[in-house]
């Protein structure tokens, strides 16, 4: 049974930090306009099935992975300067529903290119499990963890160490203020699409060699990585990464000890209950000083 | 009229060269907070007073100088050059920064960090906003003490210093102030006029915008009575003071 447990919660803590970095994107991007990009999960599908068919092409896989990756927040930048940079000044759900229709149209293409079909990434060292304890690790669940760590640590180091970083928080805290001190607002906010776009991209490739990828991955993977920074509090970065390990937790527990078909129901009903009983998210704060 | 306060700026009647000329401004900040047709101009070294009551448009008038809105007619040069139009980021970089109204310090960033952002126009100048970061904490003592206190746990004057001294490390040529006594206690209200004075006096081009009347016309060399968003009078900021006017609409008494 500890086991059993102990092997949930590898399941877990390894989805969970995809959750954790798409919902990082997503509080990036809240953080700098106040906008829920719906495009995140369309970020994600697209570094991943880039990177397939860049494999295909020839490319090494961690050529195409790079390069991928570049792709994404190429495509990042591409849809805060042409969708929602003309919106500028419309209101928050006007922009939020540009998002969605930018999502749609990523899907579009994405079908278009590379059809319906799923494909898949081989994993970056072999297949063959590690047995720790009780349980088994496959040796792509150690490459997310170790991506995982060093992404979240990059991005608390850019916050917290560098002035570039500050400004960008400076906008979420009082864009006016931020405004007077001389930031660009429009720079920061195309910064925190491209920054994103290339953590969402970063968590497809990465869950490429597990998971099946199609056009229409993101979707699910967008819902849960926004779900991941409202449990954290959205706006709260690190709080989106302590959402997401704890969603992917709970899911793979769920989907373990009662039934595997209830796996998304269980995460989506955590997230109400969250919204239920602590509306700014359990590690929010700035839903009550924003006026 | 010799206003005595002229000589308190001896740099301004020296120069006498024009910073800041604005022509013919109109603006709102919605419905109904607008400016219209603002003639105003600063010179070098001056330290010049806006005073009206509430909803006069002096926060618009300020927010239209430094670009946080659009300006509908009219125009603003600073130091020759038109930047009527430009963004807020350009403006600050030229040497125009502003102190807001009700301070608005990055409540959950640390002192040291405020001012680090202060200075974000000045990023590749590092010997300069170190040192310039020490006068400031030289200016106002309490900001050293808490430098690694979060901005939105000091008091009302500390955060009034910090947002000064934020908009000192963006190099102004002209600095903005926007009712820096908002709130304050009187003792508070007059060390943060003595360092205005001060800044004034190390050769900052000061343009005060302030509903305490009495007070910013007692430190400054000229003054405009903003009312419903007109310039409703200029003068000497000591004639203004003894005008009949100003002083029952203003000054109470």
């Amino acid at each position: 049974m500890f086991e059993q447990v102990f092997q949930f919660l590898v399941t877990g803590i390894t989805v969970g930090s995809l959750y954790a970095l798409v919902g990082l994107g997503f509080a990036l991007i809240y953080n700098a306009s106040d906008v829920v990009n719906f495009a995140q999960g369309e970020f994600v599908m697209l570094g991943a099935m880039a990177a397939i068919a860049l494999l295909s092409a020839g490319l090494p896989l961690p050529l195409a992975a790079v390069v991928a990756t570049l792709l994404a927040v190429g495509v990042g930048l591409l849809l805060e300067r042409f969708a929602i940079e003309p919106a500028a000044g419309a209101s928050v759900v006007a922009t939020i529903i540009i998002t969605i229709g930018a999502a749609i149209f990523l899907r579009g293409i994405a079908l278009l290119l590379w059809g319906k079909d799923f494909h898949t990434l081989p994993p970056f060292s072999g297949d063959a499990p590690i047995r720790l304890g009780g349980a088994t690790v496959l040796p792509q669940s150690l490459w997310v963890l170790a991506a995982t760590g060093v992404l979240v640590a990059l991005v608390r180091a850019f916050f917290d160490r560098t002035l570039l970083g500050k400004a960008l928080l400076a906008c979420s805290f009082n864009r006016t203020a931020a405004q007077a001190v001389g930031i660009n607002v429009k720079v920061m906010l195309r910064l925190a699409y491209g920054l994103s776009a290339g953590l969402g991209a970063v968590a497809g490739i990465l869950i490429a060699p597990i998971t099946f990828s199609s056009y229409e991955a993101g979707v699910m993977l967008g819902l849960k990585g926004f779900s991941a920074a409202i449990v954290g509090g959205i706006g709260n970065p690190m709080g989106a990464v302590a959402g997401g390990l704890l969603l992917g937790v709970l899911e793979a527990l769920g989907a373990g000890l009662v039934s595997s078909g209830y796996k998304d129901a269980i995460a989506f009903l955590f997230v109400l209950m969250v919204l239920f009983f602590e509306p700014t998210g359990l590690f929010g704060h700035k839903v009550a000083e924003r006026v | 009229m010799p206003s005595d306060r002229a000589g308190g700026c001896p740099s301004a009647a020296a120069t006498g060269h024009s910073l800041l000329d604005v022509m013919g401004l109109s603006g709102h900040y919605g419905p109904v907070r607008a400016i219209h047709q603002i003639d105003l101009r600063v010179g070098a070294g001056e330290l010049v007073a806006i005073v009206g009551g509430n909803g006069a448009g002096k926060t618009t008038l300020l927010h239209t100088l430094s670009g946080l809105h659009p300006a509908h007619a009219g125009q603003i040069r600073f130091d020759g050059r038109d930047i009527t139009r430009w963004l807020p980021h350009r403006i600050v970089a030229a040497g125009i920064c502003q102190v807001l109204e009700g301070r608005q310090v990055f409540a959950p960033l640390s002192v040291e960090d405020n001012l680090r952002l202060g200075g974000y126009r000045q990023h590749r100048d590092r010997g300069w906003l170190r040192e310039e970061r020490e006068r400031v904490y030289t200016l106002f003592p309490i900001l050293a003490e808490r430098r690694r206190q979060l901005a939105g746990t000091l008091s009302g004057g500390q955060q009034q210093m910090l947002a000064i001294g934020r908009a000192l490390l963006g190099r102004p040529r002209l600095l903005l102030l926007d009712e820096p006594s908002m709130g304050l206690a009187p003792l508070l209200v007059e060390e943060i006029f003595r360092v205005i004075v001060e800044l004034n006096q190390r050769g900052v081009t000061i343009l005060l915008v302030e509903q305490n009347a009495r007070a910013a016309l007692a430190i400054a060399g000229r003054g405009y009575i903003l009312e419903t968003g007109r310039i409703a009078k200029t003068a000497p900021a000591a004639e203004l003071l003894a005008d009949d006017d100003v002083r029952r609409a203003y000054l109470g008494y």
